[in-house]
């Protein structure tokens, strides 16, 4: 095993040396520094050219000069780490540090809601396959597959920004619209759920008319403008999101696993008023780790102390439904700041921007409250995280219905149902589990992938991020710039193709790592 | 009783699998593939829009290859060119609120509030400057297409090329090249596509699509080396090589074929993501430079004027989606039809139908 990590190490050391050289060479003889002095007319003109050719070595050749780039890199082995300096003089390792938070950012969020979605609606199409509702999801993720993410950019700016603040000026939903919106919402849940034909109608109406409600309730009540959960609306999610995991994990038919579900969901209830001493004003991130610390260890109890058997089951629903129930109570304490966010002079109005990562506008007091710049942050993120998620969200839906259809027709299947197995059993055990081994190589790829992977989207909505310095580095000619992203995405690559290797063999057994 | 239900359930089997069997009875692998491909509806629709697509982009403007004496030039039959402004025709096509250029095409009938069904001189409207629409997002298309097909055909055969190689000799050939193909693979490929056409976008279209598809091949090449190494494996390998068949024999006449399938899909795969890269890049502004015109040029020259003049977003828009799309369901058609343990879905009246055949004796 130890023999194996350390050649693969070493293979990626080539890889990643062969694979910088290549992009060193490709970008010095693809770009000319001296191009801008073509049509100067400055006198000190040979002055000038003498100089830069001087400072970026230009009179040595790339292949060479990249060795002495190579040299700044190799020195972090012993602590003298060095990626030189930009063509404005600064660090790249500087640079860089403050553009990686600013990327990981951008692309958490709409990674885990492509996932979430992805995974949860390629696994439906895959068990409801050749459906009405499988037909529309493949023909919607071929349609995504196909669309430039640059093209989405300035349609969601048009639609989801510009015409929403609009909205929020007057926000009233006309009748014709919460009929139309209410009718999509039943097809899709109906879809979802599946069953014959008079189950399919009852679902569809019992959705519609519930979403028709809800959007009714928001119009009347202006709730786009004073938007809150209050302690309803958090009742009903922790509610549903502890049927869900239970559903999942035991089934709605174990009665512990309701108890352990249910349970800590009426707990989470019961903790929304004291948890809000814990979110003044002057709270900040740690308070947020602290609530979820605190609803997490009490749902892991409620699970654990259950049940005296199987505990590990009843364990992991307490936890995960004391997860996603406390999500809620964060989101509706940000919501309470929205008015005062939206009305505020350097908001006027317009809560969803089009560019930029924050309102620079903002007063040193909001920047300071924890809840108003946490706010900010989530209205600049609507736009690209809603972007990145429809685009990756197809690759999701093909690749997980893909796997779980190939896990389905597997002979471990068949003699889970012959035994006698509930459907639910079967699928989620036997069929979910397996179809989720080849998904993890991709997911540990793709999170590599996304530092090199948002130029576009950085570029649309202005984000100054890992993409935009590439962007720089290659209209500039700043080749120290352009190698530093470089060799941080490359090595990324490299360690997750690693990594999922690992992984793989850790999470199925069926793969023995060659010694 | 028992008996009775045993019967059932073994004729009806018997008829299911019948129903498949029959439909592929006689034919040859080729015909049969060919065969399930025309049954995708998706695909086979996808196909036909793709050519009319092709054929108008490619008729309307008229194809202009090479330079000099050896430029072969077919004119076209729209009316327009792209350098060629035509100011009342723009003027006269204005719409509501002054706004000029608006696009002539009509596709509503009088009785939904339409003018009739009509095209117009500027179907697609004109640009700010009065350059008609239909001609610009032509070209642009033709552009599109053109590095679509370049890079396709590139990393096709370089793909190909390297997997089988290195799937075929295996040892430190395989090494080699797979390294080499790594080293290519952690470069993100809009790197690539950014530094290349950077240099080589302002040379025009073919020699960046050149390029480009000299980095496109790494993961086609990973999927046929795969490919290759299990089919070489194979009883039929032995066969050929024991009655003295060549390397270059047994990988073009016996490998190759069963690998085609595989190299079919991810080459389509691949040229949906090559119209794609092109329009990023272009867009970007690392690929085809104006005066140039590609669809994603268009995009990024017009995303401004949304508000104001949405057609001249829409259109190029619509025409990048439309080729991806069908290529993709090209792609999805091909896959279903190349896969051998693909069983196609069989229908409840199918079934029902194969049942009450199954009743009446034979």
């Amino acid at each position: 095993m130890l023999q194996y990590i350390l050649r693969r190490l070493g293979m990626m050391f080539v890889i990643v040396f062969g694979a910088s050289f290549l992009a060193y060479n490709l970008q010095a003889y693809s770009s000319d520094p001296l191009s801008g002095f073509g049509e100067s007319t400055a006198e000190n003109k040979e002055y000038l050219i003498l100089q830069m050719t001087r400072d970026l070595q230009l009179d040595v050749p790339p292949p060479i000069r990249y060795f002495s780039w190579l040299r700044g890199i190799v020195a972090g082995l012993w602590g003298d780490f060095n990626m030189g300096l930009t063509r404005d003089g600064l660090p790249v390792i500087e640079i860089l540090a403050i553009a990686i938070p600013v990327t990981i950012k951008l692309v958490i969020t709409a990674t885990f809601l492509a996932i979430v979605l992805g995974i949860s609606v390629g696994m439906i199409t895959a068990i409801r396959q050749y459906s009405r509702f499988d037909y529309s999801m493949t023909f919607v993720s071929f349609l995504l597959f196909s669309l430039p993410i640059f093209w989405v950019a300035v349609l969601l700016k048009e639609f989801m920004a510009i015409q929403f603040n609009d909205f929020l000026v007057n926000p009233t939903i006309p009748p014709i619209a919460i009929v139309l919106y209410s009718l999509v919402f039943g097809l899709v849940a109906a879809g979802f759920v599946g069953g014959a034909r008079l189950q399919f109608f009852l679902v569809l109406a019992g959705a519609a008319l519930f979403a028709a409600a809800l959007l009714y309730f928001a119009s009347a009540t202006q709730w786009f403008i004073e938007p809150s959960l209050g302690i309803f609306g958090v009742g009903f999610l922790a509610l549903c999101n502890a049927a869900i995991v239970i559903q999942l994990i035991s089934g709605l038919d174990s009665k512990k696993g309701r108890i352990a579900g249910f349970g800590v969901a009426l707990v989470i209830i019961a903790l929304y008023y004291p948890l809000q001493a814990l979110m003044s004003a002057d709270a900040s991130l740690i308070n947020v780790f602290g609530i979820f610390a605190i609803t997490i260890s009490v749902g892991s109890a409620i699970g654990y102390f259950v049940s005296t058997i199987d505990k590990r089951v009843y364990l992991r629903i307490g936890f995960f439904t004391a997860l996603m129930s406390t999500v809620p109570i964060i989101v509706n304490r940000f919501m309470s700041e929205f008015a005062g966010y939206m009305n505020s002079d350097a908001v006027n109005g317009r809560p969803v921007p089009t560019l930029g990562q924050r309102n620079d506008l903002l007063t040193p007091e909001q920047i300071d409250n924890f809840w108003i710049s946490g706010l900010d942050t989530a209205v600049h993120l609507v736009l690209p995280t809603i972007a990145l998620t429809l685009i990756s969200f197809a690759g999701y839906v093909r690749f997980s219905r893909g796997s779980l259809l190939e896990v389905l027709n597997m002979d471990y299947i068949r003699t889970a149902r012959a035994k006698g197995l509930s459907e639910r059993t079967v699928i989620v055990r036997h069929g979910m589990r397996n179809a989720m081994l080849p998904l993890t190589t991709i997911l540990v790829n793709d999170f590599a992938g996304l530092l090199g992977g948002a130029i576009i989207t950085e570029g649309v909505f202005a984000w100054q991020g890992m993409g935009q310095l590439f962007n720089t580095a290659l209209r500039s000619y700043d080749l120290n710039l352009f190698m530093g992203v470089f060799i941080l995405s490359a090595t990324l690559t490299v360690l997750a193709n690693f990594v999922s290797d690992l992984l793989y063999g850790v999470v199925d057994p069926r793969i023995r790592i060659r010694k | 009783m028992d008996e009775i239900k045993k019967s059932t359930i073994s004729t009806s089997d018997k008829n299911e699998t019948g129903i498949e069997s029959k439909e592929t009875e006689g034919l040859s692998q080729r015909q049969i593939i060919v065969k399930r491909f025309i049954k995708h509806k998706a695909a086979m629709a996808s196909l036909v829009t793709l050519i009319a697509i092709i054929v108008i982009v490619y008729t309307s403007l008229g194809v202009n290859i090479g330079t000099g004496r050896f430029k072969i030039s077919i004119p076209g039959w729209w009316p327009y060119k792209i350098d060629q402004i035509d100011p009342e025709g723009a003027l006269a096509s204005s719409c509501n609120g002054g706004v000029t250029g608006c696009p002539t095409l009509d596709l509503a009938p009088p009785f939904l509030d339409g003018d009739g069904i009509r095209f117009g001189g500027h179907p697609f409207g004109t640009d700010i400057i009065g350059i008609d629409y239909f001609a610009l997002v032509m070209r642009g298309a033709q552009q599109s297409i053109m590095v679509m097909l370049i890079v396709g055909t590139l990393g096709i055969l370089i793909g190909t090329i390297v997997g089988a190689i290195a799937g075929f000799f295996g040892g430190i050939v395989d090494a080699v090249l797979m390294r080499v193909t790594d080293m290519f693979l952690v470069t993100p490929t809009i790197v690539i596509g950014a530094v290349i056409g950077f240099r080589f976008g302002n040379l025009g279209v073919a020699p960046l699509a050149i390029m480009l598809g000299l980095f496109a091949w790494m993961g086609l090449a990973r999927f046929v080396r795969t490919e290759f190494l299990t089919l070489r494996e194979r009883e039929f390998v032995d066969a050929a090589r024991v009655a003295g068949a060549s390397d270059r024999r047994i990988i073009f006449k016996h490998i190759l074929p069963n690998a085609i399938g595989i190299i079919v899909v991810v080459g389509t795969l691949l040229l949906s993501g090559a119209i794609l890269a092109e329009t990023a890049l272009s867009y970007l502004g690392f690929g085809v430079r104006a005066p140039d015109v590609s669809l994603g040029l268009l995009i990024s020259q017009y995303q401004g004027s949304f508000g104001i003049s949405p057609w001249l977003f829409w259109w190029p828009g619509t025409l990048i989606i439309s080729i991806a799309l069908c290529v993709n369901f090209i792609g999805d058609g091909l896959r279903d039809a190349f896969d051998p343990r693909q069983r196609r879905h069989i229908s409840m009246k199918e079934r029902r139908k194969a049942r009450e055949l199954s009743e009446v004796p034979s």
